[in-house]
């Protein structure tokens, strides 16, 4: 057992950190310090600036843009990524839609969208929630229905509507899982995953204000909505096994160590300016400090518990298992720690007005609901690792 | 980087895990914990026979060179089975001050002998009211009268664990140079024992020395650091061998939610049960993570690798090492809380009954979440050197 990094590793990591050091761009860097709102540009230009040094796509096979880095490099450039406090990489085209194609698309639709997606042509945008399915997703009823051309070809008209779409109001493009047939009695088997252009005639955005005044979320309404056959992802009727492959897939990073290491690094930076009632450093207030030493404790314990995992899969090959949920459950536990003492140590002026910081706190709540909310993952490790 | 045991260590492991699931079964267990001494002369004969009493120490007194690393899968084998031989205290603590701060004569008149499992020792320090701060002593140690370099050991030291079966004890006391070490003999007239069982069903005693003969050992007024030193050691082992106790709870309790019956079918169809279980699986690997970390940090004093960034931003200082053992025991003291209390929780009224192995489980981990130091305790430690 050895917890140090490789003499390569270090190296690596040094070559990455003084990469960042000097590419990411200043705005950039402030905006993301400053937790404010970052635009559909802001964001495609890292992606760009990225994909110009051909690491947007680490995980990715080589012929079409991969670094061939190993696990334990791509934890480390994500990890320098989150402490540098790069914007983040939107995750639906480079982390879900490309290893989907790479893994079920057709030569075609390989050679028309892959490229596209690695040098952030096309913003993507994820269409899996609909109003009446949120963790119960296989119930599903956005509608795609297949119909000849008068030509002999085929196309599919998709009546339904999509919810929580993030970053909608930004997307060329979206993926969806839709109904293509209601008749079964095993209803994963009715659904299909589908390639739609935002642009096409029936398509309606209708912003979803969050509880923190922002908008990062949409209502995305298909009416009549023509999409050519050629955009069906592998078979009609197998999207979910599309959307289960993508479960698996590309998870190593849901605990956001590197980013919640610089969120801790500033909270202590924080609090050590703010006084607590008797005029001393709130650092040096014991309540307040133990809440902070927890919340470090637990972040050293979950980095440990990443790298074990990486370790683990480095040496069977094998992908992470359902072990992964761990990490997106106390990931998430973590960074909602750290908004809520943010808060707490600002805590006078964060009844100020709407602050930075109380709506960062508000925001939050998001982490533990999203992408299979914590208790999907309990029920998920539940059934999958003990058995249940 | 690299999280797995070497062949070594994963045979060692497994070859303690065999003998104790052989000749350490719970029944077996039982009787030693009722037996008048407490432990088993015969399995501490095949303790010694494995190798397990020379393991941590250097091989110019007859040991194996490890490290807590290397102790690390024993430890869990240990926490498994509950043992209640005198290991901690002999190898974790008593001999390791020799180890570390004797003379190469007191070395060599003790270690081997340890490592041939033929003494035992034991680690007499904390005294009344001083919790777990290491620090606060009381008992005093003058020069002998007459010729010679002895020294005469007087005070009180409270709960010392293993000292019933101590050949020999570290005590601490202060000269007027301040806090010091001395080796004495437990059969030396003026040291008396009162012994009892604690709750996790070991042997302590509370030691009472007048003006009994010692040795000084190490610096004379240098005593902390390396009580500190292998107070951190020891503290590494109990970690690993509250994961062992851990995965055994979690493992017991995931079993019973799948035999149990109740409403018709088994309890762990319940989800109210399940994210309980989950929860608990979720702290062991936490725990697990952070054992990991108290045990490589514990040797890095001994075996400094400077030519390496670490994965936690290694150095080999000793604050350092102090600072992320107590980060361990933080997050081992409230995962064992954590898990013994579920485990208990889970099993329902079986859960409270003497018979089943998993409430001695709970005990030693509610000892363990304590032991050197509670989770508050280091909470202000690990305050103190961020």
């Amino acid at each position: 057992m050895d917890l140090s990094y490789s003499q390569e590793e270090s190296a690596f990591r040094d070559e990455v950190r003084v990469w960042l050091k000097t590419n990411l761009p200043q705005d950039l860097r402030d905006k993301v310090a400053n937790y404010d709102e970052l635009g559909r540009e802001d964001l495609l230009r890292w992606h760009r600036i990225l994909a110009k040094q051909g690491w947007v796509a680490p995980s990715w096979p080589k012929e079409f843009g991969g670094t061939s880095w190993n696990v334990v490099q791509r934890y480390i450039f994500e990890e320098e990524c989150g402490f540098a406090g790069t914007p983040p990489l939107i995750p639906f085209g480079l982390s879900m839609c490309g290893p989907v194609l790479i893994r079920f698309g057709t030569e075609a639709q390989k050679k028309r969208f892959l490229p596209r997606i690695y040098q952030g042509e096309d913003f993507w945008c994820q269409g899996y929630s609909e109003p009446g399915s949120g963790s119960d997703l296989a119930s599903l009823k956005c509608k795609a229905e297949r119909m000849r051309d008068e030509k002999g070809g085929a196309h599919y008209i998709v009546n339904g509507q999509k919810t929580w779409t993030t970053l909608g109001h930004y997307a060329d493009w979206i993926f969806c899982l839709v109904r293509t047939d209601s008749s079964l009695s095993k209803r994963q088997e009715g659904i299909s995953f589908l390639l739609i252009d935002m642009k096409t005639p029936g398509i309606t955005v209708r912003p979803l204000i969050l509880m923190d005044g922002g908008h990062e979320v949409n209502e995305v309404f298909f009416d009549d909505v023509k999409v050519p056959a050629e955009n069906l992802v592998y078979e009609e009727g197998k999207g979910w096994t599309v959307a289960k492959y993508l479960l698996g897939h590309e998870r190593m990073n849901t605990g956001r160590i590197g980013a919640s290491k610089r969120e801790l690094a500033k909270l202590k930076e924080f609090a050590g300016r703010q006084q607590g009632d008797d005029g001393r450093p709130l650092t040096e207030d014991a309540r307040f400090r133990d809440k902070l030493t927890r919340v470090e404790v637990e972040l050293m314990a979950l980095e440990i518990t990443n790298l074990r995992f990486l370790d683990q899969m480095r040496r069977s090959g094998q992908p992470p298992g359902a072990d992964v949920s761990m990490l997106k459950i106390k990931g998430t536990e973590i960074q909602q720690s750290l908004t809520e003492l943010m808060m707490q140590a600002s805590d006078p002026a964060a009844q100020a007005g709407f602050t930075g910081l109380a709506k960062r706190y508000c925001n939050f709540r998001k982490t533990t609901i999203y992408a299979g909310s914590n208790e999907i993952q309990r029920n998920i490790i539940s059934k999958m690792t003990l058995g249940l | 980087m690299n999280f797995d045991y070497n062949e070594e260590q994963q045979l060692l492991a497994d070859s303690v895990r065999r003998f104790l699931a052989k000749d350490y079964t719970f029944e077996a267990r039982r009787k030693i914990v009722a037996s008048s001494d407490g432990w088993s002369p015969a399995v501490w004969a095949t303790i010694a026979e494995m190798g397990l009493t020379g393991l941590p120490f250097s091989p110019d007194y007859g040991g194996f060179g490890g490290g807590a690393v290397d102790l690390m899968g024993v430890m869990e084998a240990a926490g498994d089975a509950l043992l209640v031989e005198p290991y901690l205290a002999t190898v974790g603590l008593g001999a390791q001050f020799v180890a570390r701060a004797g003379s190469e004569a007191q070395k060599k008149a003790i270690l081997p002998v340890v490592v041939e499992g033929k003494l035992k020792m034991a680690f007499a320090h904390t005294e009344k009211g001083a919790r777990y701060n290491l620090a606060k002593v009381d008992a005093q140690a003058r020069k002998s009268a007459g010729a010679g370099s002895g020294w005469e050991v007087t005070g009180e030291k409270f709960v010392v664990l293993g000292a019933p079966a101590a050949d020999k004890f570290v005590v601490s006391a202060k000269t007027d140079k301040g806090l010091s070490l001395f080796i004495v003999n437990s059969s030396s007239s003026g040291l008396k024992i009162k012994p009892y069982v604690t709750l996790d069903e070991q042997r302590a005693g509370d030691v009472s020395l007048s003006k009994v003969p010692g040795e000084l050992l190490g610096t004379e007024g240098g005593a902390l650091p390396v009580i500190e030193e292998v107070v951190d050691f020891a503290t590494a082992l109990i970690c690993a061998e509250a994961v062992g106790a851990m995965k055994f709870a979690c493992d017991t309790t995931l079993e019973y939610l799948k035999t149990r019956k109740q409403f018709g079918v088994p309890i762990g169809t319940f989800q109210a049960l399940q994210h309980r279980m989950v929860d608990m699986y979720v702290s062991y690997e936490q725990a697990k993570s952070m054992a990991c970390l108290a045990a490589s940090k514990a040797d890095s004093p001994v075996d400094v690798r400077k030519d390496r960034a670490s994965a936690v931003e290694d150095r080999a200082s000793a604050a350092d090492r102090a600072r992320a053992i107590s980060a361990a025991k933080i997050k081992i003291a409230d995962n064992c809380r954590h898990i013994s209390q579920e485990s208990i929780q889970l099993h329902g009224g079986m859960g409270m009954s003497e018979e089943l192995k998993v409430s001695h489980t709970f005990r030693r981990l509610t000892m363990i979440a304590q032991q050197f130091g509670d989770a508050e305790h280091h909470l202000a430690r690990f305050a103190r050197l961020s």
